[in-house]
């Protein structure tokens, strides 16, 4: 019971600090319909059909690790977080309340290109659990894979680049844009090791039915990562505190 | 009854022994107090009792609870300042509060008026709608100190809480201490004002390059350090004609003189004073007024530290 009330503040103090203020609920819609306008420009060709899983992990992945870049790596800064660190609470808790606020905002900011899409093609024939279900996934891995950026970095600015880092080659070796198939053999193995990876295929099934795995390995392969990642992450919390 | 209990606790960082093997108690309802210089090792030894910082070694225990194994157990009782105002500058004062009521577990009612009796508390009541953002610093640092009460703990750390803020807050505080201390709060407090641990502590001890070096109540640590006792003696005339004689007469006692006037008679032991004052009285001078001078926590702290007080004073990353 004193866990949840922790829990519930901890999430409450986030959305209604961060996620809620107006430069991040405008980044929230802003990036996405804009990377969603650039793709629709720019390959006038292809359906926006074929467009939408690419644009939906695009837009969860950024969001999520931006915003755990804020909200973690600010109140690291202004040693707030101590707070959290010291309350009776356990890390997993702490951890949990923290991505919650992030996974949600992933969430929100997935919906965006498929509104969007909505006003110009028929949606019916998606999966819509399935793609919830990813949706989820691939904004619990992105947050996790910025939670522990955001305990690494130092500072909002050193977080944003770490990210990068990692965002850009992540969205060229995941299969949207270009096909696993056609990247050259040493990069193949790297494409297997991201979560990114497994989550598109499963919106690329569940949006075009044009998925390289089967969904049950996807699934298996994200809730695999998650694990890991949320152990990672968590070693990495407790380590800092050796120094 | 032992509150805490700190066992040959030793931080490193790389190479640096920023805490060197210290061992100390701190007894229940009492406020002991950690006095030492920037560097000396005070926020690494606090951190590590409130469970933030691994030690290299050594055991702690608050109320019997093991700080090492079971951090989260111990935090439940602990209030904790650190060094700097850390609450979140986007909340008010108010929401603030609740915020840290609700980190321990409390329960909606009882941590809002919880925090309404803090603001009124730290007369903060008009500022508990403003942003935390826009207090001053005294302001700041006396919603942080609120903050740390909000589940009132039994045991309250408190790191260099009178640093860098204006004399009335700081005033404030230090009563405010003093106040939770006869509620039955136990307080282990950081300072490197030797005024403020000798007002408010029970026991200090002395910190220097992470040892403690000593401590004790100020009367023990006054005891601690051989001092002769003087004594001032104001006279009704000039005396300096009448030194010498006074000093061949009692050979214990050294006599300088300070103004025409005053004497200071200085000796190993105590000692009776009539003899002194009716050979004065023999020689037609009269005692107007006889006092001990004692030594200053000061002038203990120099002596045992080797410390000039100048460069306790110095604020961090001060001149
Ligand atoms: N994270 C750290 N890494 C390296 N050295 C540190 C770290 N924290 C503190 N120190 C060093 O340890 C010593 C003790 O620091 P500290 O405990 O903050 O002292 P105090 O609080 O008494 O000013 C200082 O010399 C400081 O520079
Ligand atoms: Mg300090």
């Amino acid at each position: 019971m004193k866990s949840l009330i922790a829990f519930y503040n901890i999430l409450k103090k986030d959305i209604t600090n961060y996620y809620l203020k107006p430069p991040n609920i405008s980044w929230g819609i802003i990036f996405p319909l804009s990377w969603t306008m650039m793709q629709l420009l720019r390959s006038v060709d292809s359906s926006i059909l074929e467009l939408l899983p690419g644009l939906i992990s695009t837009s969860v992945l950024f969001g999520t690790t931006s915003m755990l870049a804020v909200t973690i790596t600010f109140e690291r800064s202004g040693r707030s977080f101590e707070r959290l660190l010291l309350a009776p609470i356990s890390l997993n808790t702490l951890m949990l309340a923290k991505i919650t606020g992030t996974i949600l905002f992933g969430m929100f900011n997935a919906f965006v290109p498929i509104i969007f899409a909505g006003f110009f093609i028929n949606l019916s024939d998606i999966n819509w659990i399935i793609v919830i279900l990813a949706v989820f996934l691939i904004a619990v891995t992105s947050s996790l894979m910025g939670l522990l950026i955001a305990v690494s970095a130092q500072q909002v600015f050193e977080a944003q680049t770490i990210s990068n880092f990692f965002r850009f080659p992540m969205l060229f070796l995941c299969g949207l844009f270009i096909p696993i198939s056609s990247l050259p053999v040493f990069l193949k193995p790297l494409s297997y090791c991201l979560p990114l990876t497994y989550g598109a295929d499963i919106l690329k099934g569940a949006i075009t039915s044009n998925n390289s795995f089967s969904y049950t390995l996807c699934f298996v392969m994200l809730l695999i990562f998650t694990v890991g990642l949320f152990t990672v992450s968590k070693y990495a919390i407790e380590k800092k505190q050796n120094q | 009854m032992t509150m805490i209990c700190v066992k040959n606790l030793t931080k490193k960082y790389g190479n640096f022994t920023a805490v060197d093997d210290i061992s100390f108690d701190v007894k229940k309802g009492e406020i002991f107090g950690f006095l030492g210089p920037n560097g000396a090792g005070k926020t690494s030894t606090i951190n590590m009792m409130i469970g933030l910082l691994k030690p290299n070694s050594g055991k702690i225990t608050i109320n019997e609870i093991d700080v090492i194994k079971q951090a989260k157990k111990a935090q439940e009782i602990m209030g904790i300042v650190a060094d700097e105002s850390n609450l979140y500058n986007e909340m008010d004062g108010f929401a603030n509060l609740c915020f840290c009521g609700a980190l321990y577990g409390m329960g909606k009612k009882e941590r809002e008026s919880k925090a309404r009796e803090l603001l009124k508390l730290f007369r903060l009541q008009d500022a508990g709608n403003r942003p935390f953002k826009a207090y001053s610093k005294g302001m700041k640092r006396k919603l942080t100190i609120a903050a740390a009460l909000i589940h009132s703990p039994e045991m309250l750390f408190l790191d260099e809480p009178t640093t860098g803020i204006d004399v009335e807050s700081s005033r404030q505080i230090r009563e405010l201490i003093l106040q939770l201390k006869n509620q039955g709060t136990t307080i282990f407090i950081t300072t490197h004002y030797i005024e403020e641990a000798e007002r408010l502590c029970d026991r200090i001890a002395f910190i220097v390059q992470g040892k403690i070096v000593a401590s004790g109540t100020v009367f023990q640590l006054m005891n601690n350090v051989s001092h002769s006792h003087n004594i001032n003696l104001i006279t009704n005339k000039d005396v300096q004609d009448y030194t010498t004689a006074l000093q061949k007469r009692f050979k214990e006692i050294t006599v300088t003189v300070k103004k025409p006037d005053e004497l200071v008679i200085k000796t190993a032991k105590r000692i009776p004073l009539l003899p002194i004052l009716k050979f004065l009285h023999e020689k037609d001078i009269e005692v107007y007024e006889a006092k001990e001078i004692h030594p200053s926590l000061e002038d203990v702290f120099v002596k045992l530290t080797g410390i000039e007080t100048s460069v306790l004073q110095k604020e961090k990353g001060g001149f």
